[in-house]
């Protein structure tokens, strides 16, 4: 059965006809050739497939397309503004927090939501918040500090 | 996945009708166990209706000594929740170690509890507040709830609206995470309410969520750790697997059982 | 150092892509008319096919084409071949079985290519591969070393004794001698676990063929596209190399896992040529899992004879390792020759001896993972010195220093064929040891142990050896490839420099750290430098990245290459400023005559190469491009210390890691944030290893650690920040004096944090825990202590 689905991505007005069962990271990955949301994993774990919908991170891989039928979806394709990059972006070049770069789109997307909840996150908090956050590439130490600088240019610092 | 037809409806009535008039219906709430087990092929339903646009059953209140939770109100929500925290701590601690945050964005009480996944939280949370599921049927106690592994009450139809919570005396949740899946290899959850103690052990039993008697008698005369400490549980009826035997479990119980009374206060 | 030249921390240039979303990954990549492929895989560990039956799946909807091994064979392809030879002790071969793309009559492991079907979706390719019917007949699953060798069923009819090859080397008389004169003996028995690489990006690749030419595309997650290349086009599909071209895109991480030429490969360029379409095939994770080469799986005796000063006279090693259902590409080189060769490590030992019998068994094939075949020697060793230590009363300090290779005594020849150029053991453990504040340990254990806790302090002093390596060395000891590398640095008119290397990055930011390396040389711009990596198409030959090879390796060769630029560059400028070749200088981009003010920008010379109206043309072509193909002398040897403390609550076994010290010698830096990040990445998966990873399979031969539901996956909540330092000692033989860093970090890890449990819980009697040392472990651990106490 075929849906009709529209839903705004990062400010575009966007629609397509999918499945019930199409996710939202292949409405994302092939229906709008947005490859930045990537996927890592079968068992909803990894993170590398995190988006923000409706100002809410979550893993796209675990969420249907129709569910996120005009919703607000923003992936890390959206966040610079042309060549400026968003300050956790920034800092996550700044600290060297990507090797690879597969689980890096999930991780900043996944790092912003935290910060959006809590501005001023200590070593632990960031670590706890990154279990559904898989590297590994980087052991995560760089990711940290990243994020550690991230947050304190998110609240103007 | 195996495809299948979707439904997005505004209410409990409307989902009840689509779930009547499909051939093998399924509920999705947060769809954190659901969509992982479709993408599997473990399951294959004809149609599933989506409760994520019934706004009725999202919300928490507060009403005197009572917290109501709202079927799809997110474990999130729950953990940074005022009202919770004010009343009952454990609750939103417990709330806020389910999965990972992207996880506690989507997954929904109503989805756990009518899942009752044997490694799930808010079972043992359930019956160790002595809550009460609401449905568009009846109200029934969590005592009568949880029937077996993966297994419940509920009638075919019967869906969840809301969950609420006496507020205890004192209570707390300790968990020994799977350190793969993250799910409770062992949870207890210990509370003293107005009726008895509870001590509800999930993620160790076979067949789900058990209480250990000997502890909730040994608690209600002394709430300390050491009144329990040299309870064991039998390790019969444990789960055991590659990250945990039944008899690391059973000794687990007794330490996270210790932990929450300490923590309890 | 300028502030883009070698040793300057450069922030990386691959980093706007991936963090706008604009990595360009297999999986990323579309081709116009593309079909899907779907592999039916084996749920059995070991069995027969009886019957074969893709009649339905053929017809099913959206279907294109099924094949299986038949229709390989009819087409004369062939196995995926190993690329290294090893002998057994009387020098006859290995047994080589074959390693075919899709089976034909027999299976072999959970996950081994049945059959592939090639549809519209991958989705159709997926049902349509369920409606194929497979009669199998189950044979015995030989799971366990010892099993396997000890008679029973057989994984390939052409090697006896499930055996590979039943290797050696050193000198076991002497070594026998050696004991005799012992004071002590210390003995272990270890096993080095087997280990999932799981790099975050699952194993994708798509085949492509224009009709038009007659030339095959084939984009791949490969560490090695010109390997893939030779491998496949020569040995497996029989397509000569100029009309196959292997592009390695962005990589999402490898560790090992992603050098070996897969069936999927072959199968999908095979099927494009077949089908006149694209073919492409991406790997779920749980396929990941059955197919991505495992790694380590060594089951290690191992005893020291020490004399009565505690120096080691004498090392006697029998390893049984794992090779899997099949030989994969390098896999008998890894417990031979990156295994036993690292058998004196930094030690004086004098004499070793060692033997290795590589096993057949119905799991997944395990080759190279991050280390390989170090990590296991590094393993084996530090587990040992620490428990000599233990026996013998000495300190772990005093046991390492008494037994240290000194300073001053290189180039140092080990009884195990290995020469190490440099190297200052002494230094990086004094550093390491004044990092985790070695001498405040004592205070910080009683104040542990007044909270209940246990804890332990474990050492670690690691030598490897990489930069991977001198070709004739390796072609001696079976290797069927050279290991050299290559470099073609083109200077355009315009002063901009285009390098094409023969390595790959995927994670360890060559377009930046090789950028830095021509920037410092020639002068240029950073921004206008660019390297190109990952296309055979683009770049003349390359053996790929692993074994820490890039840097010293392809590193060596862009600088040759790179000299040699400077070279005719400066006999250009000679000419344009009227002067001799020795009297020109050349210094931050700028050629001057000495003792003048006569001076030229590099950006000019370049353009007078391409516009050579005042040019030497008696005796200098035009142009301002030179390649260079380097072969090493010698492998490198990185070395260093890895000290760890962890607290230990012996209520439930949980375990933390308090502290995490690692000092390592790579030689000369070329850009420390860049190694900072691959010692942190190398010691994430080192404790992953020591505490949460392990596959385990069942009675029936199913993988049980199958997902990340079972196999646990190091997260950020379960490390601390690291402290990481070096001291470098400069490589005697390659010009930038550098050793190569990715892996040291996997190396030099699980021995400190084994070593530090073992010291946290010897009190309690536990003298011994395995890898990985889980809570469950480590509590049953300490209640057996206590049994056998308490039975005293």
């Amino acid at each position: 059965m075929s849906y009709a689905v529209s839903m705004t991505v990062n400010g575009k007005s966007v629609s397509g006809d999918v499945e019930g069962r199409t996710l939202l990271v292949q409405f994302l990955r092939e229906h709008l050739r947005m490859t930045g949301t990537h996927v890592g994993c079968d068992t909803s774990q990894c993170g590398a497939c995190v988006v923000h919908v409706n100002g809410t991170s979550l893993k796209s891989c675990t969420m249907l397309a129709v569910q996120a039928e005009g919703a607000d979806v923003t992936t890390i394709e959206g966040l610079a503004n042309g060549d400026e990059l968003h300050p956790m972006q920034a800092a996550f070049r700044e600290h060297h927090g990507l090797q690879c770069g597969f689980c890096t789109p999930g991780m900043v997307m996944s790092a912003i939501d935290l910060v959006n909840e809590n501005p001023d996150p200590s070593e632990t908090e960031i670590r706890e918040w990154l279990e559904g956050n898989l590297c590994r590439c980087t052991g995560y130490h760089n990711i940290v500090k990243s994020i550690e600088a991230g947050a304190k240019a998110m609240r103007g610092g | 996945m195996y495809d299948f037809n979707y439904h997005r409806v505004g209410s409990t009535d409307e989902a009840a009708e689509k779930l009547k008039a499909a051939e093998d219906g399924t509920l999705v709430a947060g769809g954190m166990t659901l969509i992982p087990t479709l993408k599997q092929r473990l399951a294959s339903p004809t149609d599933m209706v989506d409760l994520g646009g019934v706004s009725d059953l999202v919300g928490i209140s507060v009403d005197g000594d009572t917290v109501t939770i709202g079927a799809m109100t997110t474990h999130g929500a729950v953990a940074g929740s005022s009202d919770v925290r004010g009343a009952i701590p454990a609750l939103a601690d417990l709330a806020g170690e389910i999965g990972d945050a992207q996880v506690r964005h989507r997954g929904t009480i109503g989805g756990s509890v009518a899942n009752n996944d044997p490694a799930a939280d808010y079972p043992a949370a359930c019956i160790g507040l002595g809550a009460t599921i609401v449905t568009t049927a009846r109200e029934i106690a969590a005592d009568d709830f949880f029937t077996g592994l993966f297994d419940t009450a509920l009638d075919e139809g019967e869906i969840i609206t809301a969950v609420r919570f006496p507020k205890p005396k004192r209570a707390a949740y300790m968990k020994f995470p799977n350190p793969a899946s993250r799910y409770a290899l062992v949870g207890v959850f210990v509370a003293e309410a107005n009726d008895g103690m509870r001590v509800a052990v999930t993620g160790a039993g076979e067949d789900g969520v058990f209480c250990v008697a000997e502890m909730e008698s040994a608690l209600s005369k002394n709430f300390t750790p050491d009144a329990i400490a040299d309870i064991a549980v039998p390790d019969g009826g444990l789960n055991s697997d590659i990250h945990a035997s039944a008899e690391y479990r059973a000794h687990l119980i007794t330490v996270m059982a210790k932990r929450a009374v300490a923590a309890a206060g | 150092m300028t502030a883009t030249g070698i040793g300057a921390a450069v922030k990386r240039v691959e980093d706007f892509r991936f963090l706008t979303g604009r990595g360009n990954y297999t999986d990323d990549i579309n081709r116009p008319g593309q079909s899907y492929a779907w592999i039916l895989r084996s749920p059995h560990a070991h069995a027969q096919i009886k019957k074969l039956d893709t009649s339905k799946a053929a017809a099913a909807p959206g279907v294109i084409a099924v094949f299986t091994g038949k229709d390989l064979e009819a087409d004369g392809i062939g196995g995926l071949p190993c690329g290294w030879q090893v002998n057994n002790k009387d020098e006859s071969p290995m047994a080589e079985p074959a390693h075919p793309a899709l089976v034909t009559d027999k299976v072999r492991h959970v996950g081994d290519q049945v059959a592939v079907v090639i549809a519209e979706s991958k989705d159709e390719a997926r049902v349509a591969a369920e409606l194929i019917t497979v009669d199998y007949a189950p044979l015995p699953a030989v799971l366990d070393m010892n099993a396997a060798i000890g008679g029973g069923a057989l994984v390939h009819d052409d090697a006896p004794d499930n055996t590979c090859y039943d290797w050696h080397i050193g000198d076991a008389a002497a070594v026998d001698d050696a004991f005799k004169k012992a004071a002590h003996v210390t003995q272990i028995d270890i096993v080095n676990n087997r280990l999932v690489p799981n790099a975050m990006e699952p194993r994708a690749a798509i085949g492509d063929f224009d009709s038009a030419t007659g030339d095959y595309t084939l984009f791949t997650t490969s560490q090695n596209p010109h390997v893939i290349r030779l491998l496949m086009g020569a040995f497996v599909l029989n397509i000569p190399e100029h009309k196959l071209r292997v592009i390695a895109p962005d990589v999402g991480g490898g560790f090992g896992s992603k050098i070996y030429h897969y069936a999927e490969e072959a199968i999908v360029t095979w099927a494009a040529g077949k089908l006149r379409r694209p073919v492409k095939w991406t790997a779920e994770r749980s396929e990941s899992f059955i197919t991505d080469c495992h790694g380590r799986d060594h089951a290690t005796s191992a005893e020291l004879a020490l004399d009565k000063d505690g120096k080691f006279l004498a090392l006697r090693v029998a390893t049984k390792a794992n090779m899997g259902a099949y030989l994969s590409t390098f896999a008998p080189c890894v417990p031979t020759y990156l295994y036993a060769t690292l058998l004196a490590g930094v030690y004086t030992t004098p004499q070793i001896y060692c033997e290795v019998r590589a096993v057949f068994t119905n799991t997944v094939p395990v080759d190279a993972y991050r280390g390989a075949g170090r990590p296991e020697a590094s393993y084996l060793l530090e587990r040992l010195v620490d428990r000599a230590a233990r026996e013998t009363g000495l300190s772990q300090v005093e046991i390492r220093e008494r037994n240290f290779i000194a300073a001053d005594a290189f180039p140092y020849q080990t009884p195990v064929a290995l020469a190490y150029d440099s190297g200052d053991y002494g230094a990086t453990l004094e550093q390491a040891l004044t990092a985790i504040g070695h001498d405040k340990f004592e205070a910080r254990k009683k104040k542990s142990a007044k909270a209940g806790k246990r804890r332990g302090i474990g050492f670690s002093t690691y030598i490897e050896a990489c930069g991977i390596a001198p070709s004739a060395v390796v072609g001696s000891l079976g290797a069927r490839a050279g290991l050299f590398e290559s470099a073609e640095v083109r200077v355009h008119p315009t002063g901009s420099v285009t390098v094409f290397t023969g390595s790959h990055s995927h994670g360890q930011g060559h377009e930046t750290t090789f950028a830095q390396l021509i920037s410092d040389t020639l002068g240029v711009e950073f921004e206008n430098i660019d390297i190109v990596h990952g296309d055979t198409g683009r770049i003349a030959y390359g053996m790929g990245t692993y074994g820490s090879r890039s840097l010293a390796v392809g590193g060596e060769a862009i600088m040759r290459a790179t000299n040699r630029i400077v070279d005719k560059a400066r006999k250009i400028a000679a000419h344009m400023l009227e002067a001799s070749e020795e009297d020109i200088e050349f210094k931050d981009g700028t050629f001057t005559v000495s003792g003048t003010d006569k001076a030229l920008s590099f950006g000019e010379v370049a353009l007078s190469a391409y516009v050579p109206h005042n040019f030497p043309h008696e005796t200098l072509e035009p142009g301002l491009d030179e390649t260079a193909f380097y072969d090493p002398a010698n492998f490198t040897f990185p070395g260093g210390c890895h000290i760890c403390e962890v607290e230990i609550d012996p209520d439930t076994g949980e375990i933390k890691i308090a502290d995490f010290v690692a000092v390592d010698d790579v030689g000369r830096v070329v850009n420390p944030m860049i190694v900072e990040g691959q010692v942190h990445g190398g010691v994430a998966q080192g404790i992953g290893q020591a505490l949460l990873e392990g596959c385990v399979y069942d009675d029936s031969g199913q993988l049980v650690t199958g997902s990340y539901m079972d196999y646990t996956m190091p997260r950020a909540d379960n490390l601390p920040s690291f402290k990481v330092g070096n001291h470098a000692t400069l490589c005697a033989h390659n010009s930038l004096g550098v050793k190569g860093c990715g892996e040291v970090g996997a190396i030099g890890s699980p021995p400190a944090v084994i070593n530090a449990i073992v010291d946290a819980l010897w009190d309690d009697g536990v003298h011994d825990i395995s890898m990985p040392a889980t809570p469950e472990k480590i509590w049953q651990a300490i209640q057996a202590g206590q049994r056998a106490a308490a039975a005293e």
